[in-house]
Parts: C-alpha cells; structure tokens; sequence
C-alpha cells in the first residue's frame, strides 16, 4: 500500500507533546456519545453490532432448514413454514449482512485511514445511514415477527403482488430504507475516494481495497435506486390493486424481473468485490510480495461493476425472454469471468516465489482464492444457455451463489476483520485460535455446499421442505457440514470478544505492513493522524527485509 | 462577510476542498435520481409500446392546460434559482433572498395547480381502482398508474426542494453567504433543476404525446 512515511522522512516533524486520546476515549465512552458519533471507526462498529445481528437471525433461519432437510420427509416444519425461513434467511443475509457487510464495517472503519483523511466526506450522512439501514431491518425483523414473508428473497410478482397472504409490503419497505442507507453510504465512499485522498496519493497509488471499494460504490449508487422504485411499485400494485405487472390487469411480471435483476444482479457483484478487495491486501502482505499487475487488479474491479450492469438477463433464461436476449445476456455473462480470472491469477502470480506467511487472515484469503474460483467457474455453467435450462432452480445454483457469497464474501469478511482487528481494537487475537477456525470454516463449508452442487445436477428442486429419498445422503452431509460451519463461525465471535479484554496489546503495525492505516497508533485516534501524511511511493512496497518485524509468523 | 474559516468542517482541510466535495456528492446523488425515475420511465416506455393504443387514449384524458401552466412555473422557477446563485456569487444578499423566496413561491404554485389538477382528474374517475372511468380500454389504466406514480413522486422531490430551499433562506437570512462562500446556494440548484428537468420529461411523456 501507500508509502506512507518512511521514518527517515518524518524526522522534520516533530512528535506529539503526549499520547493522543484513541477515538474509544475522545468524546467519551457513554452510549450517547456512540449513537450521536459521526466518527467514521465508531459507526463502522455501530455496523458491526448491526450486522452480527442479523447474521445470527439468518443463520438460525438457514439451520432450522438444514435440520428439516436432514429426512426426505417434510417433518420438522410445514411447507409455509420452510417458505418463510427461506424467504428470511434470503432476505436477511442478502440485504442486512452481505451488502453491508465489508462496505459498510471494514470500509467505514479502513476507507479513510487508507486515504489519510480524518473522516469521510460526510459524517453525519454516515450516521444516517447506519440508522436507516437499522430502521429498515426493524421493519423486516417487525415483519418476520407478525408472521413472515413467503416469496423468497426475489419478491417475484404476481405471487408477491396479488396471491400471498404474508406481509410483504411490511418487509418490501424495510428493505426499501436498507437500500437508502447503502445509497448514501456508495455516495460517500465515492466522494471521499475522489476528493480526500492525502497529498500525493494518487488514483495508482491507492491500495486495491480502495479500488474494489470504489467499483462497489459505483454500483450501490446506480443500481439501488432501480430496485428501490421497482419496491414502490410492487408495493402500489399491492395495496391498491392496480396493475403494474400482474398479468391479469394487464401488467407484464417479466417487467418485474428485468427491474429486480437489474439491481440484483450487480448487487451480486457488491457482495463480492469488497472480498476481492480484502484478499488483494492480504494476499500482498502475507506474501511480502507487491501485488503482481496492480493496475490490471485495479481496472478488473472497474471492469467487474461495468460489465456487471448488462448481464441481468441470465436470471430469466427460462422466464420466456426471447433465444436473442438469451444469447447477448450469456455471451456477456463470460465476459465477466474475464476480469474476475485475471484477479485469480494475479493473486496466484503474487504468491509466487513470495516469502508466505500463513497467518488467520492469509488462511481466510487463500480459502477465498479456491472457493471463488469454484464458485466463479460453475457460474460459467449457469451462464451456458443449454445447461442453465437444465439445472434452473435446482441446489446447483444455489450451491454456486453460496461459493461466491459465502465461500467469498464471507471469508473475505472475516480475512479482513482478523487483518485489521488489531486496528480496530487495539488488541490481538489469539492467532492458533484463529487458524483453528479459519480451517474449521473452509472444510464445514465445503462439506456443506459441495455435495449441492452434486444433488442439483441431479434434479434436486430448490426451496422443498420435502425431497425424494435418493438425495437424502446428499442433504444429511450438508446439514453436517452445515453443523461443523456453525461452529467454525461462533468461534471467532467468541475469541474477538475474549481478546478485547484478555488479548495482547496490538503495535501500531503488527504484520508490519505499508498501507497509511498502519502509520497511526492502533487503535487511531479520533481525527485518525497527528499529522496529515504524504505519501511518496506507490502502493506494497513489502520486501524480504521486512519479514522479520512480522508479530507472528 | 461571513465568517468563512467557521464553514469549513473538520473532516476537510480547507474551503476548495469542501466545495469541491459537496458539488461532486448533489451530482452522485443526482445521478441515483435519474436511476430512480429511470424505473418507471423504462415502465412507461415497455407498456406505451405493449398499448400503443389504449395509451393514446388515455393520455388524451391528461389535462394539457394545468400540465402548461405548471410547465410555464417551473422552467420560470428554475430562471429565478439562477438569478438567486448569481446573486450568491457577486455576494449580494437582498436579492438573494428575495430570489429564493420568489423560487419557492413558484414552486409552491405547481404544487397547488397541481393539487386541483389531481383534483379534478378524481372527479373524473381517472384514480386506477375501482372506480376507475369505462370510457378508457382496461391497459388504459396502467398509464394512470404511471401517472400517478410519476407525478406522484415528482411532487414529493419538489416538496423536498422546497423545504431545502427554506433551510437555504433561513441560511441566507444569517448571512451565511458570501462572495466566497455560497456553496450550498449552488448545489441546491442543481437539485431544483434536475426536479425541473425530470418535469419536463414528464409533461412531454404524459400530456403531448398523441395529441391531436
């Protein structure tokens, strides 16, 4: 990352009369003080209480289902039931913990540190998207509470308009405010990135992080709007009755699609280049390697969120569009595996003849680099008009969208959170712990989502409380896998809070890295820099000689 | 002049800066606008071809004559908010004020107009649902829903305009303004011309097309 001050350079400058207060202390330490905070590092936390939240709620939804699944029988929960718990397991790990989920955390907390500015753009913006965005899972928390949603995430109409009984408009309006909140927070990351960058780090100076954050912010911006106005009229068909895309007053419900796949389908891509964007740092620092092609990572990111905005299309293949929009939509859905492959091998290139540390985070990202990989690739089925026919709504697609949000995003979430925890905090977790969970997650979530893919092709149908014996082997190895994740997740929740008290106090620079956010105490202080830094070389400048100052290795 | 070094908050290093920063966020945010309105016009424009007809009848029913007036009140709205940032920039705070308020009298003159517009449309049963008119062929009614729909939310941006205006006369009242600072005098009227502009759109969609 950014050169940042080298300490021959800072010399001149003479070093602060005594310790600046952390941004814990300065403001002072009452709940006020935090839920008032304009503070980009005390909201990024507000969004990390928010967010393991409604993970806990969607992971209880996704177990209660791996449970029913376990017999071919529907036993466990009636099929209505098992409607509503995809529907919010869908919802909820889609809306209120992927998108927000590095964005949001990492980025509120890293964005500006990395740009050496004291905050964001706009802080009180900020904060009022994290109250949006909480308002708006409320709404659908208040919502699964009166007695759920059964459309599935994707509020399909007309069932969602005209045939349900749930309460759909209940949960369509929560998810209506989640997406102003993440409106609002692209709009200041793209502002921030534009204008508060510190002297001299310029657009190829910036850390790849910023990059891949920016592509996603792009996306939050363009796309949400669309799915938000095709809410309201969902909603207004709904209510009133009149027709928008119900057939029978005259609406088309491909219409619908068109609308929701057009913010869906490069929402996908905001679920998973924030990921990308982790790995790139981490990859670089436990490789003590610059990135191999950084300007090539760094335009992919662009070229993901572009292409990603004309490849909608390839959710409908079998909705009727016509063979021609068929073709277009799969032809440039392999465009996107252009930008995508040329990350993977840039990473591989980066660890090539690198010095490797295998480090908690290091695990997480050479796990993100296989399951995305996985996951990358058998999207390239989906996209082959012939074969999606064949396994549409089956456990192979939803095996695919789980290798790259979960197998991806999740574990670039945590490779990041273990990564910049001594940041954050000011504290350092137990490193054998977290190499224990971070392999206990990558074999329980393969256990859980390879055997999918199997089940799928198939012919196993997705969202089916009640199955035909022969994919009872397939199921039972999921629901166990599915067990074993369950424990590799609670682990670190549980060593993260046992470190804040009981951990070693972090150094300023534990892995000894170069980005601008290790130039300052950990944890910062509350304007982040004594002294606003100037930055004089391009990004990962990491060298052999450095390694030995590594904390752990 | 106002205090102008006060202005500056503390996340930005200097004035240029935050100007800078300000500006680029309203065209972000104006750029998320035009994906909002851009949903029900790709609506519009899908079902306008579906029922080419039934569209031509129904836009027949809009009521050209307020949809003018309107018109003529809004683009002159939008001269008068430039006259209100040219009087920031030469820093000249009477006429900033008085221009302000003359935009916002404008603006709440659409609003009224059309309120009896909306007013008279239901009397004529031209509300989709029930009581919807049978003069019309049914896909007739999608384009009152688009109607609706999109002036509905219209309305609401200008209502938002209008209430941010105030904030910027209240502003402007302090002598928060000057020759050097009047940013937000600026951004706002970005925002109250893309809302001019979007009505444009509409007037043309909804009460030109197809009238013979």
């Amino acid at each position: 990352m950014n050169a940042t001050l080298p300490q021959t350079e800072t010399l001149e400058i003479p070093k602060p009369p005594k310790r600046l207060l952390t941004y814990f202390e300065d403001g002072g330490r009452t709940v006020g003080s935090w839920l008032l905070t304009t503070d980009h590092k005390r909201i990024g936390i507000l969004y990390l209480y928010s967010i393991v939240a409604f993970f806990t709620i969607g992971a209880i939804a996704a177990a209660i289902m791996r449970l029913e699944l376990i017999t071919p029988a529907g036993d466990l929960v009636t099929s209505d039931t098992y409607n509503k718990l995809f529907t919010i397991h869908g919802t909820v790990m889609v809306w209120f913990f992927l998108i927000p989920s590095i964005p949001s955390v990492l980025g509120n907390f890293v964005v500006p540190l990395m740009l050496g500015a004291r905050d964001l753009a706009f802080p009180r913006l900020n904060l009022l998207s994290w109250y949006l965005f909480n308002l708006g899972g409320l709404l659908a928390l208040y919502a699964i509470a009166i007695g759920g949603v059964d459309t599935g995430w994707t509020f399909y109409t007309p069932y969602s308009s005209t045939f349900t009984n749930t309460h759909v408009v209940t949960m369509v309006a929560g998810v209506f405010m989640a997406g102003f909140s993440s409106i609002l927070t692209g709009l200041n990351f793209i502002v921030t990135t534009h204008k508060m960058r510190a002297p001299g780090l310029t657009w190829f100076r910036l850390p790849l992080f910023l990059w891949s954050n920016y592509a996603t912010s792009v996306i939050l911006v363009m796309a949400t709007p669309v799915l938000a106005m095709t809410l309201v009229l969902l909603s207004i068909e709904r209510i009133w009755g009149v027709g928008v895309f119900d057939p029978q007053l005259g609406g088309d419900p491909v219409l619908f699609q068109h609308l929701f796949w057009f913010y869906s389908h490069p929402a996908v891509y905001i679920m998973i280049l924030p990921g990308m964007g982790v790995v790139s740092e981490l990859v670089t620092c436990f490789a003590r390697k610059p990135i191999f092609g950084y300007h090539f990572v760094a335009f992919a990111s662009m070229a993901i969120a572009l292409i990603g905005f004309f490849v909608w299309g390839h959710h409908m293949f079998t909705s009727g569009a016509s063979v021609y929009s068929g073709l277009v939509f799969s032809i440039t859905s392999y465009l996107v595996a252009v930008p995508s492959a040329i990350k993977v091998f840039n990473w591989t290139m980066t660890l090539h003849r690198g010095r490797i540390f295998l480090n908690t985070p290091m695990l997480y990202a050479l796990g993100f680099i296989g399951l995305f990989t996985v996951g990358g690739l058998t999207g390239l089925f989906l996209a082959a008009l012939a074969l999606d026919v064949h396994v549409t709504d089956t456990y192979f697609v939803v095996a695919h969208f789980h290798y790259i949000m979960v197998g991806g995003m999740v574990t670039g979430f945590l490779g990041g959170l273990h990564y910049w925890w001594p940041k954050i905090t000011g504290r350092l977790y137990p490193e054998s712990l977290g190499r224990l969970a971070a392999l206990i997650i990558f074999i329980g979530f393969n256990l859980t989502f390879f055997p999918q893919y199997v089940m799928g092709y198939l012919g196993m149908v997705r969202r089916y409380h009640a199955y035909a014996p022969e994919f009872q082997i397939y199921h039972v190895m999921s629901s166990a896998g599915a067990s074993i994740l369950g424990v590799g997740y609670l682990l670190p929740l549980i060593y993260l809070i046992w470190s804040l008290k009981h951990g070693k106090k972090a150094p300023a620079n534990p892995w000894n890295a170069t980005g601008l956010e290790w130039q300052t105490p950990s944890p910062p202080p509350k304007h982040n820099f004594a002294q606003t830094p100037i930055v004089t070389r391009p990004p990962y400048q990491y060298s052999a000689e450095t390694e030995e100052h590594m904390v752990y290795g | 002049m106002a205090n102008s070094h006060e202005a500056v908050a503390e996340q930005f290093d200097d004035m240029p800066q935050q100007i800078e920063a300000s500006t680029l966020g309203m065209w972000t945010f104006l750029a998320t606008e035009i994906l909002f309105f851009g949903a029900l016009f790709l609506a519009y424009i899908v079902y306008r071809h579906t029922y080419a007809q039934a569209f031509a009848l129904a836009g027949r029913h809009t009521l050209i004559l307020y949809g003018t007036i309107n018109t003529a009140l809004l683009l002159t709205s939008s001269f008068t908010m430039s006259l209100a940032i040219h009087s920031a920039q030469e820093g000249k705070n009477k006429p900033l004020l008085g221009f302000l308020l003359l935009t916002i009298f404008l603006g709440c003159g659409f609003l009224l107009v059309k309120g009896l517009e909306y007013h008279e449309d239901v009397h004529e049963h031209l509300f989709p649902g029930a009581h919807f008119t049978r003069e019309l062929p049914a896909p007739g009614q999608i384009f009152w829903v688009l109607y609706w729909v999109m002036t509905g939310v219209h309305s609401i941006h200008l209502a938002a305009g209008i209430g941010l205006l105030a904030v910027i006369v209240w502003m402007a009242w302090r002598r928060r303004f000057s020759s050097y600072y009047h940013n937000p005098v600026l951004i706002s009227g970005l925002y109250w011309h893309f809302v001019d502009v979007i009505w444009v759109w509409l007037y043309a969609l909804l009460y030109l097309i197809n009238r013979h």
